[in-house]
């Protein structure tokens, strides 16, 4: 389980039964992903368990450990995977459309501004001015990630972490690469801890 | 405007292919969004790039949608729509069919070890994003101090991000980077 994900009091017996309708599930991931300023996690742990109570905290942590190792943007894997557990796919559909829609249009929006004024002076040392705080934003939840391997001394896993950041981030390796290797030889590595603590 | 050429069938394959490789969500992702949008198609500058991930952070929304960014500056409103779909649709429509699976077969033990062995390697990808970022935004000492103050200030405190981004804006503005 993910450390980030706290524990919400809220049972089993307090969850909702009915499911919700179609425009109920749009409208709630539309609300959380555009409250989810710099990510939506936190929000639609907030809708899913605390307001909406569709789901226990626990059935919310597996739900997302399953959207986190497999691959593409986590939130947006929850979704449609969560939505369907409601609704069947068309109840995914619309969470999924709920979530990406409304802020692709925004996003599109600023886009065009962006094609347009982008070279307006000002605007540029705004921008460059965000970008520098953005990665300090970036480097501070590597940071934050990084913080059970060094509690826990994972010596291993720091080192995986290691060879992935100097092969993609100082060697730039293409990404498939690199990967396939690694994947595999950090499954290998954490099957042989498992087997060396028992 | 057919086949390869057509720029919308370009996005749409690039996306799709780095979606599938984009273990740990969109922030690991960057350093091959990077690679492939700025070194070798050519699509934006390194600044370019830089402020398509500024104004990611500063939406709501999921920050896979620097690639609506990315779409965009390729093929206009039609880029934008097909950058987005192809990074989110196929990898979630994966996600469906393999909780769909596990489901059935409840008592898997694999998914705790899966996701145990793939959390260093996306911690070292999101590393290594933060450092391409460093070198595409961070082209001055006050810029690069700002960074670090940044990064400092959203770890020790639970300041709303929005703020720090701000207070980014403004120096910028104000012309001190």
């Amino acid at each position: 389980m993910p450390s980030e994900v706290a524990p919400v009091a809220c049972s089993a017996a307090d969850i909702v039964k009915d499911p919700p309708s179609l425009r109920t599930l749009f409208f709630a991931f539309a609300k959380m992903s555009l409250s989810g300023f710099g990510g939506v996690l936190v929000f639609a742990r907030r809708a899913i368990v605390e307001e909406h109570r569709w789901m226990t905290a626990e059935e919310f942590n597996e739900t997302f450990a399953l959207c986190h190792f497999l691959p593409g943007p986590n939130i947006v894997n929850l979704s449609l995977v969560f939505g369907s557990r409601l609704r069947g796919i068309v109840g995914g559909l619309a969470a999924f459309t709920g979530l990406l829609g409304p802020p692709m249009l925004l996003v599109t929006g600023l886009a065009a501004i962006y094609a347009h004024f982008g070279q307006v002076d000002a605007l540029r040392r705004a921008l460059a001015g965000v970008s520098c705080a953005a990665v300090g934003l970036l480097a501070s939840a590597v940071f934050r990630m990084m913080s059970p391997l060094l509690k826990k001394r994972d010596v291993l896993g720091l080192l995986v972490m290691l060879a992935v950041f100097a092969a993609i981030g100082l060697a730039r390796l293409p990404l498939p690469m690199v990967l396939l290797l690694a994947v595999p030889l950090s499954i290998a590595v954490t099957y042989a801890k498992l087997w060396w603590a028992r | 405007m057919s086949g390869d050429d057509n720029p919308l069938f370009q996005l749409f394959w690039t996306f799709a292919l780095i979606s599938l490789f984009a273990i740990g969500g969109a922030n690991a992702a960057i350093p091959e969004l990077h690679r492939i949008a700025v070194d070798v198609r050519h699509w934006m500058t390194d600044k370019q790039f830089a402020d398509a991930f500024a104004i990611a952070q500063l939406s709501p929304g999921p920050n896979v949608l620097i690639v609506t960014l990315i779409g965009y500056s390729v093929a206009g409103v039609a880029g934008a729509a097909v950058a987005t779909i192809a990074m989110c649709g196929p990898t979630a429509a994966l996600a469906y069919f393999v909780s769909r699976w596990l489901s059935n077969a409840r008592a898997a033990r694999w998914p705790a070890v899966l996701q145990a062995s793939l959390v260093p390697l996306s911690i070292g990808l999101m590393a290594a994003s933060a450092l391409i970022l460093v070198q595409a935004s961070d082209r001055t000492w006050p810029a690069f101090v700002l960074t670090v103050m940044a990064a400092i200030v959203a770890s020790m405190t639970r300041l709303n991000p929005l703020w720090l981004l701000a207070a980014g804006g403004c120096l910028g503005f104000a012309g001190l980077l």
